[in-house]
């Protein structure tokens, strides 16, 4: 008995790698806090991924910032002012047409306190970004 | 010139290297989830502006304290019960459908019947306005308001009876401390939206045989359908969400 011919093998791999090229997205940004999101069962799911931006609010990793939850912007560690300007420019960002469809998704730490995201969700109205995601994971409804 | 046969490649190191290609992809991206509760956030206040008086009975309150305890309409309720008491004050004395009938309670919201022979009259009434109106900027005014009785007539309809509709002003309003943890806050605003959806989902199956967000998918895929469009605002009318939030600088109070 002959061996097994493997020349099919490349093959086979090159399509796991396509599927995931597609099934996936890269990590745009570092992470620098760390997000446990709460979970919740009335999720809707934003289809035009482009159109979203991210705030995450968590404990830094990073423990010069001490040890409360913080606001990261894009890669950095940001303070709540900065949200206008930060909004300003992703607007910028995405093509004219659907500028004002864009999403913000706020990705929160769910022991987080709501001072905290009280204060972003004023920046984000005074900065005219008034469509709000609370990003949660996904769980059955309670009876 | 002589001929040579060319010796064959050896492949077998080329599922190695896919390989890697693989890893190093799976490493490097995740599989996001870009889903959570949607909501709408208020535009900024301008001046200071009068907020028109509400009845006490048409707001549906919520109060969750630092230590994420709930108050909801001066009761302190537990997170599980909350879902039944917003719908209970969504469905009010009932909604003329599903829940026919219910008695009033000076508490809750009144429901009031909107009859058709009074929305046809509306819509006749400003069918003539639309014609007779004198510019274009009054047409388009009358034009809108024209639209709004068409959709009711078409809720009516769709619905198959006349049904009892929320006060314009029936609202459920939600305030938190600023040391409610997000947690509870995000529990109680998916709660609030599960009282809602739970009635349209509730609805939309009896009526029409598919669920409310089943609806909304489909009319996203397919925008065009007007009739999937029309079924969806029927669903609104009789249950509309309208969960709001306090100001901050009141919830300091």
């Amino acid at each position: 008995m002959g061996a097994i011919s493997t020349a099919s093998l490349p093959d086979i791999v090159f399509m796991l790698l396509f599927f995931f090229m597609v099934a996936t997205v890269l990590r745009t940004e570092e992470e620098q806090v760390k997000v446990i999101r709460p979970e919740a069962s009335e999720l809707y799911k934003i289809e035009k991924k482009h159109l979203i931006r991210y705030i995450n609010v968590g404990y830094p990793q990073d423990k010069r910032y001490g040890n409360e939850p913080v606001i990261q912007l894009n890669d950095a560690i940001a303070s709540v002012e900065a949200i206008q300007g930060w909004v300003d420019k992703q607007r910028e960002t995405i093509d004219e047409r659907e500028r004002s469809k864009m999403w913000v998704s706020l990705k929160v730490h769910k022991e987080a306190k709501m001072g905290i995201v009280t204060d972003i969700k004023q920046e984000l109205r005074q900065a005219s970004a008034l469509k709000v995601l609370y990003s949660a994971g996904q769980r059955d409804r309670t009876e | 010139m002589a001929r040579r046969t060319l010796p064959e490649i050896n492949a077998g190191s080329m599922a190695d290297i896919a390989f890697l290609l693989l890893i190093f992809w799976l490493v490097t991206t995740t599989i996001d989830s870009d889903e959570g509760i949607k909501r709408q956030l208020p535009p900024p206040i301008t001046d200071e502006i009068d907020p028109p008086p509400v009845r006490e009975r048409n707001v549906f309150v919520v109060l969750v304290n630092a230590n994420d305890d709930l108050l909801v309409e001066g009761d302190e309720l537990k997170i599980g019960r909350l879902k039944q008491k917003a719908k209970d004050f969504l469905i009010a004395n009932g909604d003329g459908l599903l829940y026919g009938d219910r008695p009033q309670d000076p508490d809750l919201p009144v429901r009031e019947r909107i009859s058709k022979s009074f929305v046809k009259q509306k819509v006749a009434e400003y069918t003539a306005y639309v014609t007779g109106a004198e510019d274009e900027t009054e047409k388009d005014n009358f034009q809108k308001v024209l639209d709004n009785w068409r959709k009711k007539l078409k809720s009516i309809e769709l619905l198959g009876g006349e049904f009892k509709m929320l006060p314009g002003s029936a609202i459920i309003s939600m305030r938190n401390d600023n040391n409610t943890t997000y947690d509870a806050y995000l529990q109680v605003q998916n709660e609030l939206e599960a009282a809602v959806n739970e009635l349209r989902d509730e609805l939309a199956v009896a009526k029409f045989g598919n669920t409310y967000k089943q609806l909304e998918d489909e009319y996203e895929l397919n925008s065009e359908n007007e009739e999937l469009l029309d079924r969806i605002y029927a669903i609104r009318l009789v249950y509309p969400q309208r969960i709001s939030e306090a100001e901050p600088s009141a919830a300091a109070n």
